[in-house]
């Protein structure tokens, strides 16, 4: 039996001021899947993360996206993530005396209350904590530090993966989540998106290298370029952009627009 | 859709609306002098307190200093002219009843620190915390008091400590603020009613939180509360003190001294939660809080820390500070000011160091929201012999919507060349990337705003007995929940 789509994005058309980011973008993700998103800097790739969990400041001007057959652009950000959307951020803030457990028992215990559920029990919270952190390698003294603050940028990535794997999403999108990260870091982040990889959940992959795919393995490659989707294939797409670089792309999409 | 800047307002809007809890008004008989300020009302006051002659001179030569005063215009307020005249300096709850006892307090009274959330029974009271609660000019009850006598600490109402220990107060009483220290200091030494005593014997600690709690009742009437803190050698003492009072459309006066005395050894850590009614959001009513705090590390390895939390109060005049005079004393201010609506606050610290090795921190953290204005005002002075001393400060403003202001006026004069001070200051919005992070992870606006502020003033609220940091964690939120910057 064909599983009903996770999130379904129909010809998107977003724009930040008067500037066009996004220009008719379509994008089917199912339950179990993984996606990844690769493209040249400034085709629109963190923009889509952005609009589809709904940050300020990005106005849709067509099309729709359907998460789990609701009208997404509807819901407010806190909603969306209510809902299971988790965006690992390229760049998390620092927030300055705010600890890390503090943070995650509000944000566990604001999806407990989303679903009718009573704050989670300390002891609970703690052991699952643990468990977390133990899966993507994390020592259990950051949990007393302040969010993100003095964080070196691989911890803070890590720290991304390990707030994914607390809050269990559905539709993860990580958005170059491997900038700027030593090998070990990069190998740490992927075994967690691996270990949390299952029938249920989907993962959009943004990435503009070659490397974090070696790592996690997606079905599907999107090449994204003038604010669409511009090529879709497996695995094997990612590796022939690795080799010949998205020169190339370019020069299809304007023969095709010039054909057009 | 509203458009960023209307959602803005918007939430602004929501937060500008909350009530203020402790608004309520009880209908308690008072016994009250007619309003006006002259010698009699002043005889007057010493002689329904049976206070002794040295006592009445002290409040008549300060009146006559303070005929004499102007009020200060140096802060960044806007101070509406006030009439002293038409105040009311004694106001006493007159009981229904004939109490039994000296201990026995009017119930009316008992169930307006109930619903306060101050229960004035020992039995229901919070484990490890004394209580002197004061009703507009006099103290209606202080609890413990028998267990704290029991370690030789006394802890009562300041007119009781003028009776029972004139020695103590005699030494001491405008020791540390000279009652022609300033204009409101002055108008307090001419008029003080209560507020409370502390004395710490040689090498005690105390086993309990001292705390007193301030509420203004009656109409027309100021509060000018005196508190006099003494901790002899090596002893120590933590002493809290909380204040509301009711809703009302005219501006209330309370002009309040405080004097700590810090022997050899000995430590005083003070907080203060200030939650004097703001007035509405229009700006009408509230209280204006004038208030002289000062500390003196009198001996040597002396410590007197003060933190402050103020949310209330139309208009703000504070600044709690320290002289360090004996060799390798300690002081610190950590001071969290909240101001919403018109809310007008300046406030700060003076360290002054004196002695040898002298050490000083403050950590200030201002927060303006609405049309309010928030200044930090403070002085760190380093006299010629204080050498190898040392002063850290941090000011940090926190800015939220577009209206406030928030204003640093820090001033550094030091003395010797042995001496380091260091000053930080940072002035900051609520940043849009921390919201929508907090959001992306579920949280609404709205606790994620309360969230940040909390963490923004972690380090002062830290400093706060635990019994009451709660407490105070809470009240910043209803006084800024929801506003973004």
């Amino acid at each position: 039996m064909k599983k009903k789509p996770l999130l379904q994005i129909k010809n998107l058309h977003a724009k930040i001021g008067d500037k066009e980011i996004i220009k008719g973008l379509n994008l089917t993700i199912n339950p179990g899947e993984v996606h990844a998103i690769m493209g040249p800097n400034g085709t629109g790739k963190s923009t889509l993360a952005n609009v589809i969990t709904g940050k300020e400041g990005y106005e849709v001007t067509d099309g729709e996206i359907i998460y789990k057959g609701k009208n997404l652009l509807d819901l407010d950000p806190e909603e969306r993530a209510l809902e299971g959307i988790f965006l690992g951020f390229q760049y998390p803030v620092e927030i300055p005396g705010v600890s890390m457990t503090n943070f995650m028992k509000a944000a566990i215990d604001a999806q407990r209350k989303y679903k009718g559920q009573d704050p989670i029990k300390p002891g609970e919270f703690l052991k699952m904590y643990r468990e977390k952190q133990k899966m993507v390698n994390m020592p259990d003294k950051m949990k007393n530090r302040s969010v993100n603050e003095g964080f070196s940028g691989g911890e803070k990535k890590k720290n991304e993966i390990f707030q994914m794997a607390m809050l269990q999403p559905d539709l993860a999108i990580l958005d170059e989540t491997d900038s700027g990260l030593d090998i070990d870091a990069l190998k740490a982040v992927a075994d967690g998106v691996n270990k949390l990889r299952n029938n249920d959940n989907a993962f959009l992959v943004i990435t503009h290298y070659q490397r974090l795919l070696d790592h996690i393995v997606p079905d599907i490659v999107h090449v994204m370029y003038d604010g669409k989707i511009v090529k879709t294939g497996d695995k094997n797409l990612a590796k022939e952009l690795e080799e010949k670089g998205y020169a190339w792309i370019e020069e299809e999409y304007k023969k095709s627009k010039q054909n057009a | 859709m509203l458009s960023k800047e209307e959602h803005q307002d918007k939430v602004l809007k929501e937060v500008t609306e909350q009530e203020y809890k402790y608004g309520f008004q009880s209908d308690i008989e008072t016994e009250k002098f007619p309003p006006g300020l002259n010698e009699e009302i002043i005889r007057k006051i010493s002689e329904i307190r049976q206070e002794p002659e040295w006592v009445l001179e002290f409040r008549l030569k300060a009146y006559h200093a303070w005929l004499k005063m102007e009020e200060p215009k140096w802060a960044h307020l806007v101070i509406p002219k006030i009439n002293f005249n038409e105040l009311i300096y004694y106001a006493k709850p007159k009981p229904k009843k004939k109490l039994e006892s000296l201990d026995e307090v009017d119930p009316e009274i008992l169930e307006v620190y109930e619903k306060l959330g101050i229960p004035l029974d020992e039995q229901k009271a919070l484990s490890g915390v004394a209580v002197d609660a004061v009703f507009d000019s006099v103290s209606v009850k202080t609890t413990f008091q028998k267990e704290l006598k029991e370690r030789g600490i006394i802890f009562c109402p300041i007119s009781e400590a003028i009776r029972d220990y004139p020695d103590l107060v005699k030494q001491y009483l405008g020791s540390v603020v000279p009652y022609s220290d300033n204009y409101y200091a002055a108008l307090n030494s001419a008029v003080f009613t209560d507020g409370s005593f502390v004395f710490i014997p040689k090498g005690v600690r105390s086993p309990m939180e001292l705390s007193s709690y301030f509420r203004i009742n009656s109409a027309g009437t100021g509060q000018f509360e005196r508190t006099l803190v003494i901790v002899e050698e090596g002893g120590y003492v933590s002493y809290l003190e909380g204040c509301t009072a009711p809703q009302r459309d005219e501006n209330q006066l309370h002009a309040a001294v405080v004097e700590l005395i810090a022997k050899k050894d000995a430590e005083i850590k003070y907080s203060t939660v200030q939650n004097w009614y703001p007035g509405d959001k229009e700006g009408k009513g509230g209280i204006f809080n004038f208030v002289t705090k000062r500390g003196i590390c009198k001996g040597n390895h002396s410590k007197i820390s003060w933190t402050q939390v103020e949310t209330g109060s139309a208009i703000t005049w504070k600044y709690p500070s320290t002289i360090l005079k004996g060799d390798n004393s300690i002081a610190e201010f950590y001071s969290v000011a909240v101001t919403n609506n018109h809310q007008q606050a300046d406030t700060g610290t003076k360290m002054i160091h004196i002695g040898k090795n002298t050490k000083s921190t403050i950590i200030s953290k201002g927060i303006s929201a609405g049309k309010s204005q928030n200044s930090y005002r403070g002085l760190v002075d380093i006299k010629r012999g204080a050498i190898n001393s040392r002063n850290y400060s941090v000011c940090d403003s926190l800015l939220m919507g577009d209206q406030c202001g928030a204003h640093t006026f820090p001033y550094i004069d030091v003395e010797n060349r042995s001496s380091i001070v260091e000053h930080e200051a940072t002035t900051s919005k609520i940043s849009e990337e921390q919201l929508f992070y907090l959001q992306q992870r579920g949280l609404d606006e709205e606790s994620a705003v309360n969230m940040i502020v909390n963490g923004y003033a972690k380090e002062v609220l830290n400093q706060l007995p635990m019994e009451f940091a709660v407490e105070a964690q809470k009240l910043l939120e209803i006084s800024l929940e929801g506003s973004v910057g």
